[in-house]
């Protein structure tokens, strides 16, 4: 447990809190661009620096802008009068911290959390590419297919259908 | 305690986070905003036990979160795109208010 590590998880804990808790919407984007910010530097703390710079790139640059975009569209941005929580708000935290204590209870008595510090793997980029163009490549050219399809159908389900108009 | 279950620990803490907002939320797009925290917190999960398994070396855990993480943003597209058709068709986001399965 270093130092570094309680500054991230301070800054992802507080940002994801910040996101679920701020009445703004556009406030809450931003909280949440915050708490995605702390976990590319914990995968980075943890030595896996392609993901961490792959999750900058795919959350930060563009699930945060692509919120923004849906913000905006459907006028979101003014901050509510009325209640931000739904009327179950008491349910809902009952059945999230029922769920934390959970998995908390399971990770404290587990035997494999009891593990010492391992050295860090020298895994480089590399490595990677060679694995995703070896025994990765099945998933790879799936995954290029399902962002293809992703694509297509985001555009389809969001485009503007006037009647007479197609 | 361990690394591992300081960063399991976290992980857990931010997936009832998410899913504190996705059960409490009002607006659709915060919901989804809390179903993409819970999805991070899975990739942390992977990430963490990819560090301190037995065969970092294999790259498993890695490839994982690397393959969830793509799958994440192909769902944030569709589901975003789908709240601002349901915005066109109720004129709202508050799902309190979107109660009819018949448009």
């Amino acid at each position: 447990m270093t130092a570094a590590f309680w500054i991230i998880t301070a800054i992802t804990i507080l940002g994801g809190v910040a996101a679920m808790m701020l009445r703004s919407v556009v406030h809450a984007a931003l909280a949440v661009t915050v708490a995605f910010g702390g976990l590319a530097l914990m995968f980075l703390n943890l030595g896996a620096q392609f993901a961490g710079f792959a999750q900058i790139l795919v959350y930060i640059g563009a699930v945060a802008i692509l919120v923004v975009f849906a913000i905006l569209l459907t006028r979101g941005s003014e901050t509510p009068r009325d209640a931000v929580f739904s009327k179950t708000w008491l349910s809902g935290l009952a059945i999230a911290a029922a769920v934390f204590a959970v998995l908390g209870w399971a990770i404290l008595n587990s035997p494999l959390a009891l593990e010492g510090t391992k050295p860090e793997p020298g895994v480089t980029v590399k490595d990677i590419g060679i694995a995703l163009m070896g025994p990765y490549v099945l998933p790879l050219e799936i995954v290029a297919v399902l962002l293809t399809s992703a694509l297509i159908g985001a555009v389809i389900v969001a485009m503007h259908d006037k009647e007479g108009a197609r | 305690m361990s690394p591992l279950a300081g960063y399991l620990l976290v992980a857990a803490l931010l997936f009832a986070i998410g899913l504190a907002g996705a059960l409490v939320r009002r607006n659709a797009i915060l919901v989804l905003i809390g179903i993409e925290l819970m999805l991070n917190a899975a990739n942390l999960n992977l990430i963490a036990f990819w560090r301190f398994g037995p065969h970092p070396e294999a790259l498993t855990g890695m490839m994982f979160a690397i393959f969830s993480i793509a799958v994440a943003a192909a769902e944030a597209a569709v589901g975003l795109g789908l709240v601002i058709q349901m915005y066109r068709h109720a004129q709202t986001t508050d799902l309190d208010q979107i109660n009819r399965m018949k448009g």
